[in-house]
């Protein structure tokens, strides 16, 4: 089969088993246009915004599973993508970003639309490509596609000159089945020595914790973690990215930990004496103060990235490998032993961290007059029964979403942990709406967060996607704000949002159902009308509490036990 | 610690950028950085002398190896190993000087590559020691121009860098 660059690329993605790519044309890749036109097994979504199809696309593969594939012009087009390929690399998303670039013949003379696109996006893709002739595209799609998807996946970027596509000029299309890259070779199976040396260790403990994350979540591992856990009767945290692998709702799961973790998860991290890192990557905002982070604890850590490992805190027993076939090999030596923790010290942890619990830290006050935060999205997850699809947006409606929509299930809860980028929510939930067209998806978002890529609610009117969108409206950036209040005496700089529009006409300009909440009796009816309209997209602008704070909250340079507590729980 | 490091990595446009970027990324320091292509030419060999501590180091080594065009990388000082570095340096020879230069030169197993009237261009290979050892004995005030190349470095024995 002779077939032009355009059409090598469509058949490429075919073979790949692509169903969507998420893009907005330009003249670099009219030619793949062009290709994308004349067939019918891909199908294309017309994003607003390049930053837009790249949050879809990673939005799309945080739900499915499946890499994320986005389609961009050369200069602008591509650099309107960075910000979502960063996004997705801070959270190691499988992504596929195909850029078209000038004809090869101009790379590197200032051409219209050109920008060095490898250059610029090198620091924050797992790895990219300029493809360097029609020859060797389909191989360097075949590696693109290996390479995003296996070890700790990652965006991709393909570079493509537009004379490489141009119709009429083919080559013989043939798209190997298997890949072969002597310079990567991700790592599998974990050292059994060390995973002999880690069970010890995890049976021998007296005030063992489990501490998972996002890898469990990437490396499909839920069902691991959960056997795993349950075996050892241990408690259990998660990260922001790890939530939902193992269910909120079980007794043994403690609440997320971190800088806006629960009470009796941090403490219990300060207190414990194993570790059991899963997937995870002592980022900043979940150690606090490295110094002070677990200060008698061995710790054990399974990771599938070696740099992950020791990078912020020292280890005593690491693991490279696959989580899920660590896990399992961990699980089958825990079960062929007779050795068992000491079941008196374990019954006394526990009732440790149940006297932890009892501070109840996650409550909050209850007010006639004014809508809070916490009670929409607790009201979110009774009328979607916990089993809807959430995205948010960056800040503090982010972590109510967090701390409130408990997750049963892992792939549900879909937010920009590692980047934080602002503007996230919407795009990524159009991503999963279209990859999940039978689940409910809502997008948990702020009048701050949502203005940054809201021309997408146009996108979601030509595709039909339902989503609910739920506007935390505290007039503020909630968490500049309560930044501004904790560290500078209440300067509010530059913090507050004026000249907001009314969101209702803004939402019903664009073809969907807006509705204005403001009394907190209306909450519950608010939102079960809202997701009556199974085929519509409704903006429900809630009018919150703008005193509101996140609470617990580790400030910069405190440890875990240093929390702040909502100050009416101090009183308790 | 001072570590030399060799790195085995696809011979293709914007490999050395890669490595490059890594560093000044992460913040790591490069004192000197060399790279050619090897005896196999899908292969670029390079030498990257850093600093830091040996988590530091150990970061370094973690973060090449992840970079997908790094096929293989040894950290050449946990081993015996040979290194060298050329460097060309000219050096103001006038007077009596000519031969005190000359004699200098010759101690250090230099050669003279070129001669005018009031300079010598000498070339000098050896380790980072012997190469400064060299500029401090000919004096700043001589030195007119220096070009080193940074250090490549071996294995001593039978240990081998090969994909």
């Amino acid at each position: 089969m002779e077939l032009s660059g355009g059409k090598v690329l469509m058949e490429a993605l075919k073979e790949e088993g692509v169903e969507l790519i998420f893009g907005y044309p330009g003249g670099a890749v009219l030619h793949i246009y062009d290709a994308l036109y004349q067939q019918n097994s891909v199908k294309h979504i017309l994003v607003r915004h390049e930053q837009s199809a790249t949050h879809a696309a990673d939005g799309y593969a945080r739900a499915t599973g499946k890499p994320g594939v986005v389609l961009v012009t050369s200069g602008p087009g591509a650099t309107n993508a960075v910000t979502g390929i960063a996004t997705a690399f801070m959270d190691s998303v499988p992504m596929i970003v195909i850029s078209g670039q000038v004809q090869s013949r101009f790379i590197g003379s200032d051409a219209f639309q050109e920008v060095d696109c490898v250059g610029i996006t090198r620091p924050c893709v797992k790895h990219n490509f300029l493809v360097d002739s029609l020859e060797n595209m389909a191989q360097t799609i075949k590696e693109a596609f290996h390479v995003a998807t296996t070890g700790r996946p990652g965006p991709v970027v393909i570079d493509i000159p537009k004379d490489f596509t141009t119709p009429g000029i083919t080559v013989p299309f043939d798209y190997s089945k298997t890949v072969e890259m002597r310079s990567y070779s991700p790592p599998t199976q974990g050292h059994p020595g060390q995973i002999r040396k880690a069970v010890d260790l995890i049976l021998s403990a007296k005030k063992p914790m489990i501490y998972s994350g996002g890898g469990v979540v990437l490396g499909n591992a839920s069902e691991q973690l959960r056997a795993f856990t349950r075996e050892l009767g241990y408690p259990i945290t998660q990260t922001l990215m790890g939530l939902g692998a193992y269910p909120a709702s079980d007794k043994q799961f403690i609440g997320m930990l971190g800088m806006h973790g629960t009470y009796e998860a941090n403490l219990a991290m300060h207190e414990c004496d194993v570790l059991i890192a899963i997937g995870a990557r002592f980022d900043d905002r979940v150690t606090g103060e490295v110094d002070s982070f677990c200060p008698n604890a061995k710790i054990v850590h399974v990771d599938i990235d070696p740099a992950s490992i020791s990078k912020n805190v020292t280890v005593d027993v690491p693991i490279v490998g696959d989580v899920a076939l660590v896990l399992d090999a961990m699980l089958e030596q825990i079960r062929a032993s007779e050795r068992r923790a000491d079941p008196a010290d374990i019954a006394s942890w526990w009732s440790q961290i149940k006297a932890w619990q009892a501070t109840k830290c996650m409550e909050y006050e209850l007010s006639d007059t004014l809508i809070k935060p916490q009670a929409v999205v607790e009201a979110l997850w009774r009328e979607t029964k916990g089993q809807a699809y959430i995205t948010s947006d960056v800040g503090q409606h982010q972590m109510w979403a967090a701390q409130y929509y408990g997750f049963d299930e892992p792939n549900r809860w879909i937010n920009s942990g590692g980047l934080g980028t602002m503007g996230f929510g919407l795009p990524a939930a159009l991503g999963v709406a279209l990859g999940k067209p039978d689940d409910t998806v809502a997008c948990i978002t702020g009048e701050a967060s949502i203005q940054m890529c809201i021309q997408e609610l146009s996108t979601c009117l030509q595709y039909g996607t339902p989503i609910k969108i739920i506007n935390l409206n505290n007039r503020y950036m909630g968490m500049v704000r309560q930044w501004q209040e904790f560290s500078y005496e209440k300067r509010y700089s530059h913090s507050y949002m004026d000249a907001l529009p009314d969101f209702v006409k803004l939402a019903e300009s664009y073809g969907h159902v807006g509705m204005n909440i403001e009394n907190p009796a209306d909450v519950e009816s608010a939102l079960a009308e809202a997701f009556a309209m199974k085929d519509r997209l409704v903006f429900m602008n809630f009018v919150t509490d703008q005193s509101e704070n996140v609470y617990p909250m580790i400030e910069a340079g405190k440890g875990h036990h240093e929390m702040r507590l909502n100050p009416a729980r101090e009183l308790a | 610690m001072r570590h030399v490091i060799s790195v085995l990595m696809e011979n293709e446009a914007g490999a050395l950028s890669r490595v490059a970027g890594l560093f000044s990324a992460r913040g790591y320091n490069i004192e000197s950085l060399t790279v050619a292509p090897t005896d196999d030419e899908t292969l670029s060999r390079m030498t990257i002398v850093t600093t830091g501590t040996e988590r530091v180091i150990e970061q370094i080594i973690k973060q090449l190896n992840k970079l997908v065009s790094v096929a293989k990388l040894s950290d050449l000082t946990e081993v015996p190993f040979i290194e060298r570095e050329i460097m060309l340096v000219k050096v103001r020879a006038v007077d009596n000087g000519r031969e005190e230069t000359k004699r200098l030169c010759d101690i250090f197993r230099g050669k003279i590559l070129d001669v005018t009237d009031a300079s010598y261009v000498i070339e000098l290979t050896g380790d980072d020691h012997k190469l400064s050892a060299f500029l401090d004995a000919i004096g700043s005030d001589n030195v007119i121009e220096v070009a080193r190349s940074g250090a490549t470095g071996i294995a001593r024995g039978e240990k081998s860098l090969k994909v």
